[in-house]
C-alpha cells in the first residue's frame, strides 16, 4: 500500500518526502477535526454520573443514558 | 501471498497510529472544547448576573436555568487560585462535556439537603482530575447569583455507579428528611475508567451575600 503510494508521487526523494508528509497531515488533520468528535461521544469511558435517576428527582436526568 | 501479509502488517501500523492519535486526542483534544463552551458560559452567566441582580437580585431555580446552561461558578482553593469552573444544569453526555454538572432535582447551592456537581476526572479538560487529593476541612467555594457558599469537605468515598443514594438529601438515605445544607461531588474512579464512583461530601460552613451592581 504505502510502497504503492511511494511509487505514484511525483519528482525526487526530497520532492517525494515532503508530499507524503503533507499528505499525513492532511489525514491526521481530517481525522482529528472530523473524525474523531464524531467518533468520541459514542464510545465514551468517562462517566463520572450515577447510573439511574437520582432517589429523590422523579425526572431522569439523563438525556442520552448515563 | 507476500503482498497480502505485507498489506496486513501496513494495516495493523496504520490503525496503531490512528488509535495512538486518537488516545491523545481523548486526553488533550476534547479539553479544547470543553475550554470554548466554558468562556461562552461564563460570559453569558455573568451577563446574566449583573443584569438581573441590578433590579431584582433574585432566587437561583431550576426555572431560570435551562438545561445546559451555566449555574454556578466552582472553586476549589486546593487546586490553585485559578481553578474555576461553572457548573452546568444537567448531566447528560452533552452536558458534562462542557463542564461539571448539576443533577437537575437535587438541591441548589446553599439549601438544605444535598447540592449534587457531576465531572470527568479525565477528558474533556478534566474538571474534578483531582478531587482525590481533597482532605476534610478543604474549602469548596460556590458562587451564585445571590451569593457565595463555602463547603468544606467533610468526607470521601468509592462506591459503585449504582449507588444512587449518594444522591439523595440525606446520602444514604433517601427519603429522610434533610437538615445539612450538604454538597456532593461525583466523578469517575479509577482514572481513565467507570469501573466505580469517587463521592465527596461536603457541608456549609459559611454563605455571604453577593454584592449587588457587580
Amino acid at each position: 500500500m504505502y510502497a504503492l503510494i511511494w511509487r505514484l508521487l511525483p519528482g525526487g526523494w526530497p520532492l517525494k518526502t515532503a508530499v507524503a508528509a503533507g499528505l499525513a497531515l492532511v489525514v491526521a488533520v481530517i481525522l482529528w477535526y472530523a473524525v474523531f468528535p464524531w467518533v468520541e461521544p459514542q464510545i465514551q469511558f468517562d462517566h463520572g454520573v450515577m447510573n439511574g435517576s437520582p432517589a429523590t428527582a422523579p425526572s431522569s436526568p439523563s438525556r442520552h443514558g448515563p | 501471498m507476500r503482498v497480502l501479509i505485507r498489506g496486513l502488517g501496513e494495516l495493523c501500523i496504520t490503525a496503531g497510529l490512528v488509535l495512538l492519535l486518537f488516545v491523545t486526542y481523548e486526553l488533550w483534544g476534547t479539553g479544547r472544547y470543553t475550554h470554548e463552551q466554558q468562556d461562552k458560559l461564563s460570559k453569558e452567566m455573568m451577563r446574566s448576573w449583573a443584569s438581573e441582580g441590578a433590579t431584582a437580585p433574585g432566587k437561583v431555580t431550576t426555572e431560570r436555568v435551562r438545561l445546559g446552561k451555566g449555574l454556578a461558578m466552582i472553586r476549589i482553593p486546593r487546586f490553585g487560585s485559578s481553578y474555576h469552573y461553572v457548573v452546568i444544569e444537567g448531566v447528560s453526555l452533552a452536558d458534562l462535556r462542557k463542564g461539571p454538572g448539576h443533577y437537575p432535582g437535587t438541591q441548589l447551592p446553599g439549601e438544605v439537603g444535598n447540592f449534587v456537581v457531576s465531572g470527568h476526572r479525565t477528558t474533556y479538560s478534566a474538571p474534578f482530575n483531582r478531587v482525590g487529593e481533597l482532605k476534610p476541612g478543604d474549602e469548596i467555594d460556590v458562587d451564585t447569583r445571590d451569593g457565595k457558599y463555602v463547603y468544606k469537605v467533610t468526607a470521601k468515598q468509592v462506591v459503585d455507579p449504582t449507588d444512587v443514594q449518594v444522591t439523595a438529601p440525606v446520602p444514604f438515605h433517601p427519603g429522610e428528611r434533610p437538615s445539612k445544607r450538604m454538597i456532593t461531588l461525583t466523578t469517575c474512579h479509577p482514572m481513565y475508567s467507570a469501573a466505580e464512583r469517587l463521592i465527596v461530601f461536603g457541608q456549609l460552613s459559611a454563605q455571604y451575600p453577593r454584592v449587588t451592581g457587580k
